[in-house]
Parts: structure tokens; sequence; C-alpha cells
């Protein structure tokens, strides 16, 4: 029955915790070294973070470009780590994977990926990753539980150039209706603003910028005056959408 | 005099911190003797987990699917958590202070030796000289034996916890508001609300587990809102985020409901049947117009609206905060001031529909339930009462004169300590060098004191300086019961018993109590007693246990308080009906009008500076700076800045910055990023010593709760040196 089970990776309830990384690492066959991958998109500009695992893939590129066929897939789908006694660490599966999963442990001389927890999966848990995961980016479960709990929609073929990719995992993408309509910096009064961090620096006691903020000169129209914006209706507000 | 005989790097070397990487026995531990089904040590979730315990050590763990709560879920600290009980740094004996650190001592010895300073120092300064500091990370049976030991065994008044640095803002709002101190909704309510506002709460990173409630509401359709200084992961995909500046959270919550007034979106059947003083709040948010109020709090007036829109037409609704709106010397007006948004909607104490308080320590809640408080009595009574005073002193067969009055909350004992009138301390559990603001006047404190005992696991940066070290346990080495930050009060099973020459806490503490003279309240023989005996004090008290026995917990994979009687199937939702607990059955709101904070910026410190916490690190680190992978995750404070500020004073990301306060200075690396306010500075505070951000912080304290103000104070920033890996960086 475990083949009706999938797995799911969705990035926009990724929180970056790495728990997933941890838990990877204290899988039985693992012995401390963690085979997923998780990065922040870009840090300076927020904290968007990208979870992968192994998507094994219908066609894996990286058996493919294999010289030494190490790297085997089993009857369940699963890609395996490269095999240690004919691995030769050249690397072209590093190189070739279109997911940038497998990489050269260079202590051992060999590729280690993501086998999806074979050792878990195969005797019916869940990989470890997808069971610790606290926001639930990365979940292992059946295609009708995502259909009918989940806003995103799953996709599993990815188009690089010419080339078409099946995969066994799953990537959830926005809803089907429409991308989601704002980002967070919208909210920000300071985007593409000419904005001064330091405006409240005024001299004096350090109460300074606060005792201001009542100073009754500098405040806008209040309730009542028909001027304030609390009568009106929020401007194309987002979060009516 | 309590002060180091040694380097600090020479204790570092001596007792550590050292960073563990290998689980007891290695990568190929083999399979174990048993699995045991508990929870996690660390944050107010409680996770379920299992530890594999094999030859009396913890040597792994697999998730526990089952436990309803996290159904197998972990954040990266639940599942390094069972690194501890085999690890390099656990103490095995018990320690006296020599010139060379410590000496290796017998139970005996030490044990004697602590009993002769408490009555030499009682007997010469009086016995509220002598002070006892306990924790919110300990079981329900040890924060009762603390405060039973403190007053019947110490005699002292002064008692109180580390809770002080967390929950009491909360606490104290929940009890004038409601009546009661407890979040209102279990957790399963999260995913029935169409609109949810997190005000304050870092939730993904303190408390992760909770984010796949909060993302299953949003595929349910509900709109979220956060309200913080910073985005956090939480925020990153919020539908309305609003950017507060720090220290000004009471005007923004006056701002929203003044919109809702004015546009009518409040419930006025529910305001007039259940509630008291909403006039009062309806006039003093009359001048907390959406413009006022984007000039108090940086949030542009637009999202004010949309927030109140939002908020105000929910079908359902759950608000969450946590110590960012607490941690302020009007910490309880902030938290008012958002309970009156609930009130005001009338959504409370129904499915989808409630209120709740991230609890941050492992027992944030039962920690602070049963009289390890300062002003506290068991089952939630107050000391200053008479007839839970009464109560309390005919349960423990003692005269009521002789119970000792309100004393000191955590901070003013450091005070006190600092000015001479305290002595002597216990602590337990507790880290305050680190975890306490201003950290160089804590050093100062504890270098004053004529005898220190600390009773913990691993040696903290605070116990360097007692004068005995006893070798308590780990949670994992003793049992007992923790309450979630839902209420629910769940069981914690005995995986190992503590390792070397060790002792469970419980029996330290009953052992000091025996040589006090006082064995007949202390003699128990195993921590369900302890349980039985706690759940009989709390009986008709405001927080009632008396219905709760290990079984019951245990078949229900806990229970919610108020749980009055054996067939009480204890209480998931509070407030049911529109009834809360004051007498007569109403709830309260209260009109606090904006006020600063008690240190705000000015021109010789133009920056807010702000604290908080990292995912994978646990309040001052003592357990986590202890876990090599965790530490490796994010291994030492780092100073956020947007780039606008850091434009200001030529700061590139990892240039060497230095941030002054009026009480110190800390020099570390920028982290240049968009995810935070232009005019505030970050520091996490999990470190000691010169990594210390509570270096910088201030101890003005909330007048009510007498928190302190960890979420604000001034500062300047410079740069002190490039990035040492500059050059490495720009090739």
């Amino acid at each position: 029955m475990t083949s009706e089970l999938e797995f799911f990776i969705d990035p926009s309830r990724c929180i970056g915790c790495q728990a997933c990384v941890q838990a990877c690492a204290e899988c039985g066959t693992h012995r401390g070294v963690p085979m997923i991958h998780l990065d922040y998109v870009h840090r300076p500009t927020g904290v968007q973070t990208a979870p992968v695992v192994c998507m094994h893939c219908e066609d894996p590129t990286c058996a493919r470009v294999c010289p030494a066929d190490a790297i085997k897939q089993d009857d369940e789908g699963i890609v395996h780590s490269a095999a240690k006694p004919r691995c030769v660490a050249c690397s072209n599966c590093v190189l070739a994977c279109p997911f940038g999963v497998p990489k050269m442990k260079v202590d051992f001389d060999l590729m280690m990926k993501c086998d999806m927890c074979y050792d878990r999966t195969s005797v019916g848990k869940k990989p470890m990753c997808a069971t610790v995961c606290p926001s639930g980016a990365l979940y292992y479960g059946t295609r009708e539980y995502v259909a009918e709990f989940r806003r995103e929609t799953p996709v599993n073929e990815f188009r690089f150039g010419r080339e078409t990719v099946r995969t066994k995992v799953n990537m959830m993408t926005a809803p089907q209706m429409k991308a989601l309509p704002f980002d967070v910096a919208d909210f920000l009064p300071w985007e593409g603003q000419d904005f001064d961090p330091l405006s409240l620096a005024r001299a004096g006691a350090p109460d300074a910028a606060s005792s201001s903020v009542w100073d009754e000169e500098s405040l806008p129209g209040t309730c009542g005056s028909g001027n304030c914006a609390c009568k009106q209706q929020p401007e194309a507000a987002a979060i009516a959408n | 005099m309590a002060t180091l005989t040694i380097t600090d790097d020479r204790y570092t070397e001596l007792y550590g911190p050292t960073p563990n990487y290998t689980p007891a026995g290695g990568w190929n531990n083999g399979e174990p003797d048993k699995l045991v089904k508990t929870h996690c040590c660390f944050c107010g979730v409680q996770c379920g987990i299992q530890l594999k315990v094999k030859d009396n050590k913890v040597i792994g763990f697999e998730p526990w699917e089952e436990f309803p709560v996290n159904q197998g879920k972990l954040c990266p600290k639940g599942v390094k958590r069972y690194m501890q009980n085999d690890h390099p740094d656990r103490l095995l004996t018990p320690l006296i202070r020599s010139a060379t650190g410590f000496d290796v001592a017998s139970w005996e010895k030490s044990l004697t030796k602590t009993v002769a300073a408490i009555q030499s120092i009682q007997a010469k300064h009086g016995k509220d000289s002598f002070a006892f500091l306990g924790g919110a990370s300990m079981t329900n049976e040890k924060a009762y034996l603390n405060g039973k030991f403190a007053r019947i065994a110490l005699q002292t008044a002064n008692i109180d916890y580390n809770g002080r640095l967390c929950m009491v803002s909360a606490g104290a709002a929940n009890r004038m508001a409601f009546g009661v101190d407890r979040a209102a909704n279990p957790w399963s309510d999260i995913p029935l609300a169409k609109v949810i506002i997190l005000t304050g709460t870092n939730l993904a990173e303190c408390f992760p587990i909770l984010t796949d409630y909060i993302w299953r509401a949003r595929d349910n359709g509900a709109k979220i809102i956060v309200i913080d200084p910073r985005i956090t992961p939480i925020a990153r995909t919020a539908d309305l985020f609003l950017p507060v500046r720090p220290g000004r959270d009471s005007a923004l919550a006056n701002g929203i409901l003044h919109v809702m007034i004015e546009r009518g979106w409040i419930d006025e059947k529910f305001i007039a049947e259940h509630t008291h003083d909403f006039d009062k709040v309806r006039e003093l948010v009359k001048k907390y117009t959406p413009e006022v109020t984007e000039k108090i709090t940086g949030v542009p007036a637009k999202s004010i609206l949309a927030a109140a829109e939002a908020w105000g037409t929910a079908e359902t609704s759950m608000l969450l905060h946590a110590r960012g709106i607490e941690h302020h010397t009007k910490g309880v007006e902030n938290v008012l001031t958002y309970i009156n948004l609930v009130l005001a909607s009338g959504r409370i104490g129904k499915p989808g529909c409630g209120y709740g308080t991230i609890t941050g320590q492992g027992n944030g809640q039962g920690g602070r339930e049963h009289g390890q408080r300062c002003n506290q009595l068991p089952g939630g009574r107050d000391i200053n009462k008479p007839e839970h005073r009464q109560f309390i002193a005919d349960f423990w067969k003692i005269p009521e004169p002789e119970l000792p009055k309100q004393g000191l909350t955590a901070c003013e004992i450091i005070d006190a300590i600092e000015r001479g009138e305290i002595k002597g301390l216990l602590s337990i559990s507790f880290n305050p060098l680190v975890s306490i603001p201003d950290s160089n006047r804590t050093r100062a404190a504890l270098e004053k004191l004529e005898f220190f005992a600390c009773i913990d696991p691993f040696l903290s940066e605070t116990a360097r300086h007692a004068d005995v070290v006893f070798a308590g346990s780990l949670q994992e080495e003793d049992e007992g019961t923790v309450t979630t930050g839902e209420g629910r009060c769940v069981r914690l099973r005995n995986s190992v018993s503590p390792p070397g020459n060790a002792r469970v806490d419980w029996q330290i503490i009953c052992d000091l109590a025996r040589r006090l003279g006082k064995e007949q309240w202390f003699s128990y023989g195993n921590a369900g007693e302890i349980f039985t005996e706690l759940t009989a004090a709390s009986k008709g008290g405001p927080i009632d246990y008396s219905g709760m026995t290990y079984e019951r917990i245990e078949q229900n994979m806990g229970l919610f308080w108020p749980c009055p009687a054996p067939e009480h199937p204890g209480t998931p939702r509070l407030f049911e009906g529109g009834k809360f607990h004051h007498p007569d059955g109403k709830a309260k709101f209260h009109a606090y009008d904006y006020r600063p904070p008690a240190e705000d910026v000015d021109a010789e410190f133009p920056i807010f500076f702000t604290s908080g916490r990292v995912v994978s690190q646990y309040l001052s680190g003592t357990q986590t700076r202890r876990i090599g992978s965790l530490v490796d995750q994010y291994p030492e404070p780092l100073c956020e800045m947007h780039p606008l500020l850091a434009a200001k004073f030529g700061i590139n990301d990892r240039d060497i910055v230095k941030v002054t306060t009026r009480r110190g200075e800390m020099t570390l690396p920028a982290q240049v990023v968009k995810s935070i306010r232009p005019d505030t500075v970050f520091i996490p505070y999990h470190w000691a010593g010169k990594k210390a951000a509570n270096q910088l912080t201030n101890r003005a304290l909330d007048p009510i709760s007498k928190i302190p103000e960890f979420k604000v104070c001034a500062c300047k920033v410079e740069k002190v040196a490039d990035a040492p890996l500059k050059n490495l960086t720009t090739q």
C-alpha cells in the first residue's frame, strides 16, 4: 500500500527551521550526514527558504550519465545513492542533475543523495524529513489529501529546455486561479520611498521622540472632522481578496 | 563572595559548553532496549516524542505520530534534544568551589555546607535574606515543591522564577481581562479561524509546530495578519504585515479598535451582555485615528484600515501573541489593548474563535500555576488574599502567620542582591547571567552573594559563580507532568535514571528540607506523590487540577484544566457561552493610553534595539549550546540591520560592528537584510559573556508584571572592521 503515498514539497510553507536537515542526519542509514538541502533563496532580501529532496525522476538523468552504472532505480521508482563498489567519484551526476540534488562526499569518494528514507518507507514508515517537518512544507501522504486540504497544486512534470522530466516527488505550486496577488514588501512603508531610518532621533531626553506624538499641531485631521481615514474603505485592500 | 576563581576559558574547557555531535554509543549504537513515549524538553508545545533508550542511556529518538498535538512533527531542537543525557559536560557529582574552579564533593558534604550557610545567613540577616530562584522548564511537581520548600523550609518570602522574564505580562493581563490565566482555546481551534492576528510572535522559530496549524487555517481560506518589526518566517507570506515600530504596540491596537468602532465592526450585543468598561475604551480610542496611529507606530494608515476591516468583519478568528508585545514596561497594557480587539469582536469561547498567548518555556503554563511565584500559592491562589492563605496554611498544616508574605520578583531579587539586602541564593534551572537584562549588573550582583548554590544538570554561566553545585536531573531523567501552552497537562515519562552520582532534582530539594528540620513536609517516595498532593492543594482554587491523575492524563493524551473532579473531562475551550472567570462572569475591557518605552531613541542613541530568539537555540542556551549540530545552525549572534541603516554607517554584510547602549556594548558581525525595520537592529540573546545581547538591554520593569523591557531600548551602531572574509568573498 505504500505506493499510494507520495512526497509533496511546498516551499510556500517552509520556515527554514532545518528540522528536516537535522532529522535526515538521524535516519538509521545516514549516521549523522544529512542528504536534504535547505537554503535561503536570497537572505539579503528576505527569509524565503527552499527545501530540496531528491525528486526521484522517472528516467533519472543522474543514472543515465553515470559511466560506472553505479546509480540504480528500484522497482518502487526510488533512485538510490551511488553503489560504493562502483562509484568512481567522477561527479557527472552532480553536474547533470537538473535539481542539484546529488553531492560528492569527498571524505568517502562517493556520491550520496536522498533515497526517500528507503529503510523507513520500505517498512511502512514515512521519510524522516516529512515526518518531522513542522510546517507541512515536506509532506508524505496521499494525492487525495493534498487535493482536498491544500491551497497549492501538485506538479511533477518539469521542462528544462526541450527536455521534459517527470518525477516521483511532487512540487506544490501557486493555486491555479492566480498567482499570489501581492508581496509582503508591499506593506513596508519604506520600500521605494525616501525613508530616513533616524527620523525620530531628536536631541533631548530619551523620550523626545514619543512625547512629540501628542503635539496637537502636528496631528492630521481627527475623527469628526470629516477627514478621518477611518470612515473610508481601505484602498484596494489586498486582504479583502 | 561568589567570584570566579579561574578564567572563563578555563571553565569552558572543564565544564563546557562543549558541542556534542555524536549520540551515546556512536552512530552505530544498535537497537534500543526500549522506546519511551514522552515529550520534548523545550518550548511550550511539548511535542510528543519517543526516546530510544539502551543501557540506561538515551541514544536517539523516533517520532511519536499518535500524539495529537504534533503528530510526529518536531523542530530542529526537538530532533536533537536527546543528545544531552550522555553529554561530556553532564555534571555527574556535586561540586564545591575551589581555587581551581570546582572540586568534586560528596552529597553529604555539599548538603551540609549548604544547610549551614542557609542557617547562618538567615540567623544573621533574617529569613528573607536567603532567596530562591526557580524556573518554568521544570515539571509541575517541581514548581509546586519549589514553592513549598521556600515557604516552609526556607521560610523566605523571596521566591520567584524565570517565567518572570517570560509569561507574566500575559498572565497578569489574562487575569485582569478574563479572571483566569490560561490560553482560551485549544490549538485545534486555529485551523477553524478565518482571520488570524499574530502579534509579537516569531511563531515559526519559537513555536515551530504551530506553523502547520496556521497554514492549515490558510488552506481553509484564512487571512493571516502579522504584526512585528521584523519579517519573520511566518510573516513572509502574510496577507497583511504591519511593521510596527518597537514599543508602540498598545497604540496600534488602539488604532485598529478605533476603526472597528467607527465602522461598526464590533459586537455590541456581546459587549453589553458579557463585558464591562467598554465605554472607557470607546472614549479613549477616539483620538487614535489611522493617521495618528501611523505617526506613532510607523504602520501605514491604510494597513491599519485593512487590519481593522479584516478582523472586524471576520466570521471566526484567533489572536495569538508572545513576548514581542509582552517584554515591555507596558507589557500588561499591550496585552490588554489586544484583548480589547478580541472582546470587541465577541469572537471568543466558540470553535475557531478565541485568543492565546504563546508560552516560550517548556512548562511556561504549569510553571506559573503551582506556587513558585512570589505572589502565588498552589492552585493559582493569591498570597495576598486571606482566604487563600488560610486554605494553603491549613492544607500544609502550618499556622497562617508563618506563611511568608509576598516577596520580590526575579529581577528585583537580583537588584536586592546588588544592594546587599539578599545575601544567599539557591537557584534551580535558571541562568540569570544570560537571561536577565543588563548582565554586567547581574554579574556584579552574583559576586556580592555570601553564599550561592545551584541545582543543574550542566554548569551554566551563572552556576560558575556558585559555592555549591548540585548535579541535578535532565527532563528525561525524572518523571512528572507539564502543562502546555494550550493548558493541556501532559505526562513526562522517566526514560533513564540520572547518570553517575547525579540525583533527581526533587530529591535534592527534599534532602535540603530534611536537613533544615522539615522532613515531615517533604517525605515523598516518588514524583507521583507530589502530583497527588499538588492536585489536592489546587482543589477549589482558580487553577483546579483536582480531578487529574497520571492514569487519566496518559489515557487522554493530556487533560486541560480546570478539571475539578475525577469524572470531569477537562476544559479544552474556556469561556463557552460568554462565561468568564471573574465573580460576575463578565470580562473586562481596559482603556490604556499609549505611553513611550522606558528608553526611547534620541540624538545620542538614535536606533531602536530589540532582542529575541533563533529556531536552533532555546532560552539561555545552557542545553542547546551544547548540541553541536544546533550550534552549527546559528553559531553566534549576528546584528540584523536593514540596508538603509547599514548604508548610513558604511556597513556591509558580515562587517564587524559595535552596538552600544547606556548599559554596555557588544562587538559582533552585522547581517544586512531587508527583513527588519530600517530604524531597528535585532540581536538574538542565547549566548553568554561578550556575546550576550543582555549586556545591552534595559532592566526597566512593567509596574504590574515586573517583566523587563527586552524588546525595546535605544542604541548606536558603528563599524569596527571589514568582514573577516571580505577579500575572499569578493573574489
